[in-house]
């Protein structure tokens, strides 16, 4: 499965729900999505990975790409991840102290820490 | 059964399924073919990315070995080379903004796939040759 990507809006927060696969060939299509987000103002965003059925370090590097480019406007990046096999990646990485990890997104765009 | 492949980045998750798919075949148990998915497609991406770079002529070269007792892969590249400095840290660098997949910045990448797999598999070594280095990565059967 390829990557997929769709955007709404949540109140200030842009929702990115992306589905499929993550990895050095799909990752661009999400770094660019992110860099237009931004560029377009959007500094709230929330990644919804519930769908993602792998991710590799690539991925995470776009991420903390992403992470860095809304934090340069005061902004933020929360993710949504319930899935072990997805979430390991981050926890062998230190990323889960990086992140703000969700469990739905509701909760994410309820967040305020 | 061995696998070359060009150095491009579409060839990695096709790498990652032949090494699951063989894995399965091989009796590994269900529950670790996502860490076989993950680790190939560390090692592979490292290789692509080394081998784009430095020998784009070069394939990849993917190796899967069964035994009775452990099922090995190897994943090989054509760049020699040193390996990256070992300063213990799995870190990204949140000041600068080099996320990009193509970035030239090999050894960055390097030290943080290596330290993915070696979150993920207990049995792994790299060697690096004059002729490119070998990542091999062991996972015990039964």
């Amino acid at each position: 499965m390829d990557l997929s990507l769709s955007t709404r809006a949540e109140g200030e927060h842009t929702v990115v729900v992306v589905g499929g696969e993550i990895d050095v060939y799909t990752a661009p299509k999400l770094r660019e999505q992110l860099i237009d987000l931004v560029s377009a103002g959007s500094y709230h965003i929330i990644v919804d990975m519930e769908n993602v059925e792998f991710l590799d370090s690539t991925g995470l590097g776009v991420l903390v790409g992403g992470l860095k480019r809304v934090r340069a406007h005061d902004g933020s990046l929360r993710l949504v991840c319930t899935q072990e096999r997805i979430l390991k990646i981050f926890r062998i990485t230190g990323l889960t102290k990086v992140f703000p990890i969700h469990g739905s997104v509701d909760e994410a765009v309820a967040a305020t820490d | 059964m061995t696998v070359s492949f060009t150095p491009l980045p579409e060839h990695v998750r096709t790498a990652r399924f032949i090494a699951a798919s063989v894995a399965r075949r091989a009796g590994v148990a269900d529950g670790v073919l996502d860490e076989i998915k993950l680790a190939v497609s560390e090692a592979c991406s490292l290789a692509v990315r080394f081998n784009l770079a430095h020998a784009p002529s070069s394939p990849v070269e993917l190796r899967l070995i069964e035994d009775p007792k452990r099922f090995s892969v190897e994943v090989a590249d054509s760049v020699g080379r040193r390996a990256p400095d070992a300063d213990g840290e799995v870190a990204f660098d949140l000041t600068t903004d080099d996320d990009r997949v193509d970035s030239v910045d090999l050894s960055g990448h390097e030290r943080l796939g290596l330290a993915v797999i070696s979150g993920l598999v207990d049995d792994v070594t790299v060697e690096y040759l004059a002729a490119g280095s070998v990542v091999t990565m062991t996972w015990p059967l039964g």
